[in-house]
């Protein structure tokens, strides 16, 4: 095999994880990750800079889906939206916070499978309704929540959001990556209808779903042991309340 | 086109400046003048980012990352309400409050599904190449007016509250910029390359089960360095995947894709460098633990990915 490979700019590979290892602050580790792969590289001073640059232009609507929804979300938010939804929810007696995410889970995965993504997102779903709901049906069961519960709960929501959107929306023919695929494949010599891709990965969406929705059967259990444990050990402190 | 995906630019901009602004007025931020001078920089990003020589995009994002790296962006005191009075409107308003919540995704929907109908004189309505961005930004600009309406504000008050957020996101909120752009840096250089010179080189493929394994978790580490999945399939299926698995032992390309792209998703969920997905929630939702999302996933990413090396390794010859 010829080694004509350059295999300096590994060394941004070993920059990244040291910073975050490290922790230090993320932005600083990016921008030094990108200098010092760009030096390894060769590049001359100038376009470093210009690399940089053309990076950041490229990627302006990353941003985008996070920010636009911010006043919206922050006016309801300054109208009790949260307060609502925990109410609303605990209302529902059969409501857990991990039959509720299984719930979620489902429809986010069949949504995205039909190409419907954006009914969804950390901004405009999980902040404002989901994570209150799963607070609030807890609230609803054993009274006030202690921080680390809460935090856990909002963490399993943003997570169960992910899983549900990334192993639905491959299975949606028109999506990019599907068209990332095959294109590439093409280039390669290989030639694939892109419904067998959207196809074949049924399979792994299926195994995702029973995973992490059994994995959120558990979580109902694990709050409850959580929640008593907590409550052993500062009993006044719950009766305070 | 009519709306193109540049007017968004030009409104997040103008959404930024107005919180650069705000922020240099807030005497409550002990970190006013850098955390303004942060956002700024980047609201100037947005406006006239495409005008100015790449150059000095890259020095200021260099600026940005020093602010950010130095602790220069800080947050002030806002005008919270007191919680009887969440209670109060909260009632008052009911599930209408859910109303203008919902619209945004529902109207993002129906802009995407319906993107082809919605032309004017044959010119289409939405950007063809960036619907679901415009759907987004229309659906917001419509809601934002709906909330107005319904809670009696001001869209000044708004852009307030856009800020209160904005402010309780920090510097997380320019993190997945900088990593895409750092993903474009590491293709330039040839990190990618390099990578898969090293796996081919120094692993021996010789037996069909350490291929598929080779392939499903290389997929998934690419995925933890790049942060994204789209990096990593051109490589380790370029790589691996079509010399070895097609090549070698004639695997179903259809199955090794599907099956590679998903094991490239779990190393996703695995990832601070997936900061759109994992790091951005945990400040949205204001975790004290900035990793506490991808705790959150680390086991089912894991069993999956054990799941995909044999789905790929049993499903190949179909």
């Amino acid at each position: 095999m010829p080694t004509d490979v350059n295999l300096w700019p590994l060394i941004g590979v070993a920059i990244i994880i040291a910073g975050f290892i490290l922790r230090f602050n993320p932005m600083l580790v990016v921008v030094v990750t990108a200098i010092g792969t760009a030096v390894a590289a060769g590049f001359p001073f100038e376009k470093i800079l210009d690399s940089i640059g053309t990076g950041i232009i490229k990627t302006r609507n990353l941003p985008l889906i996070i920010l636009l929804p911010l006043a919206v979300i922050g006016l309801l938010e300054r109208h009790g939206l949260r307060q609502h939804a925990q109410n609303w929810i605990g209302r529902i007696k059969s409501a857990t916070a991990g039959r509720l995410l299984i719930v979620y889970l489902l429809a986010r995965q069949l949504t995205a499978a039909v190409g419907l993504t954006s009914l969804g997102g950390h901004p405009q779903m999980v902040r404002p309704l989901l994570a209150p709901m799963t607070e609030g049906a807890t609230e609803a069961r054993f009274g006030k929540l202690s921080e680390r519960i809460r935090n856990k709960l909002r963490a399993f929501s943003a997570a169960t959001d992910n899983v549900g959107l990334f192993f639905g929306e491959d299975m949606f023919v028109a999506f990019g990556a599907i068209a990332l695929m095959t294109t590439f494949l093409h280039e390669a010599g290989i030639d694939l209808e892109p419904i067998h891709v959207a196809l074949w990965g049924i399979p792994t969406a299926i195994c995702a779903f029973v995973i992490h929705a059994v994995r959120l059967y558990r979580l109902d259990g694990a709050i409850k042991r959580e929640i008593e444990a907590e409550k052993k050990a500062a009993p006044s402190e719950a009766k305070g309340e | 086109m009519i709306l193109n995906v540049t007017y968004l630019y030009y409104l997040v901009g103008f959404v930024l400046a107005v919180t650069a602004v705000m922020t240099v007025r807030d005497a409550s931020n002990p970190k006013r003048y850098t955390s303004a001078l942060f956002w700024g920089i980047y609201a100037l990003i947005f406006l006239v980012g495409d005008r100015l020589p790449v150059r000095v995009v890259g020095g200021a994002a260099v600026i940005m990352a020093l602010v950010a790296g130095f602790g220069g962006v800080g947050f002030g005191k806002h005008g919270g309400r007191k919680p009887e009075d969440y209670v109060a409107s909260a009632k008052r308003l009911g599930n209408k409050l859910f109303v203008p919540a919902l619209m945004i995704p529902v109207i993002t929907m129906l802009g995407t599904v319906f993107s082809k109908q919605l032309s004017i004189a044959g010119v289409p309505l939405l950007d063809p190449k960036n619907v679901t961005f415009v759907a987004l930004g229309v659906g917001c600009v419509i809601s934002l007016a709906v909330a107005c309406w319904l809670t009696r504000e001001t869209p000044v008050q708004g852009m307030r509250e856009s800020r209160r957020l904005t402010d309780s996101l920090g510097w997380a909120l320019v993190l997945p910029q900088m990593l895409g752009m750092l993903g474009l840096v590491f293709a330039d250089a040839g990190v990618g390359k390099a990578v898969a010179h090293v796996t081919t080189t120094y692993i021996n493929m010789d037996g069909r089960f350490v291929a598929v394994a080779v392939y499903v978790i290389g997929m998934a580490l690419f995925t933890i360095i790049m942060g994204n999945g789209f990096a990593a399939f051109p490589v380790m299926t370029g790589g691996v995947g079509v010399p070895v698995l097609v090549g070698m032992y004639h695997a179903n390309p259809a199955v090794m894709a599907a099956v590679g792209m998903l094991s490239g998703y779990c190393g996703t969920l695995l990832t601070p460098m997936a900061a759109n997905f994992n790091i951005v929630p945990a400040a949205l939702l204001e975790l004290p633990d900035k990793n506490a999302v991808i705790r959150a996933q680390v086991p089912t990413s894991l069993i999956l990915l054990v799941v995909n090396v044999f789905l790929l390794y049993f499903l190949m010859y179909l």
